[in-house]
């Protein structure tokens, strides 16, 4: 049955003034963890929605130059690793030497395989299309790590108070 | 299935207004179609739709912004500013295609 209805024109918001904006603060260094605040920090702007990305202890690896290319996903502690052949990866073989090595390499080849950036083009992409990256003061502190350190478009290392400037209104993810 | 009168044309089209047959679409539609949502089409939103459209023919799918920029080569900032906020909705509603499906 087909019926012919008025033309409809769909609706984009964008005469809504929306203030709309989510704070995503990424706190893990691993592979795996890195890929959750990216995905939807990408996925936000594209719907027209202003993301501030605030970097903290282990995610700083996120965007520390010389790091943000080599994060390692391990098994180890991961009871939903599964194994390629079906069946769960015991506990007692994920930490031998050389485990992290071959699940960052498979993990890594997955995430290529679909078309999504690693971690480092994922945030240009993410710069690019509006987001803004931000540093945790205690963080470089702690890592002894200054702005030099870390990628050129990251904003500024900012501290837990200059946060709550940024994030006021904001829907607040901790990752 | 519903339809609507676009150009004088009969066409196919889903609850939120995007064409649902990719035959029915032409660049004449297209333009009414960016119209309706405010864009005035210039040679690169032309550029950006036809490669849409291309990819489209030979995936199946809609491309993501992120495949725009990397197989169109069309840099996502610059796809921000040709159809602002919501790019990759607004490219697939103009180039008669469904939103994209991918997360990235």
């Amino acid at each position: 049955m087909t019926a012919t209805e008025p033309r409809i024109v769909p609706n984009f918001g964008d005469e809504d003034e929306t203030d709309r904006k989510l704070v995503i603060i990424c706190s893990k260094g691993n592979l795996d963890m890195a890929y959750p605040g990216l995905v939807l920090a990408n996925a936000a702007l594209g719907e027209g929605i202003a993301v501030d990305l605030f970097f903290t202890f282990w995610g700083f690896d996120m965007i520390t130059k010389d790091r943000q290319t080599k994060l390692k996903f391990s098994p180890v502690g991961n009871t939903a690793m599964h194994l390629p052949t079906g069946g769960r990866m015991p506990q007692w073989l994920s930490p031998f030497p050389g485990m992290t090595w071959v699940a960052t390499k498979m993990m890594r080849k997955q995430i290529d395989d679909l078309g999504i950036p690693p971690v480092d083009e994922f945030l240009d992409q993410i710069v690019a299309s509006g987001g803004r990256l931000w540093a945790c003061r205690m963080s470089a502190d702690m890592q002894g790590l200054t702005m030099d350190d870390l990628r050129d478009d990251v904003e500024d290392i900012i501290t837990a108070a200059d946060f709550m400037d940024i994030s006021e209104g904001a829907q607040t993810l901790f990752i | 299935m519903t339809t609507t009168t676009l150009k004088g044309r009969e066409v196919h089209v889903d609850d939120e207004g995007f064409l649902t047959e990719y035959d029915e679409w032409d660049e004449e539609l297209g333009a009414e179609l960016a119209s309706q949502i405010g864009i005035e089409m210039t040679d690169a939103h032309w550029g950006l739709i036809r490669f849409l459209r291309a990819d489209f023919a030979e995936t199946g799918q809609t491309a993501t912004t992120r495949r725009v920029a990397t197989v169109g080569g069309v840099p996502v900032k610059e796809q921000f500013q040709l159809f602002p906020k919501k790019p990759g909705k607004k490219m697939s509603y103009i180039a008669g295609l469904p939103k994209p499906a991918g997360c990235v």
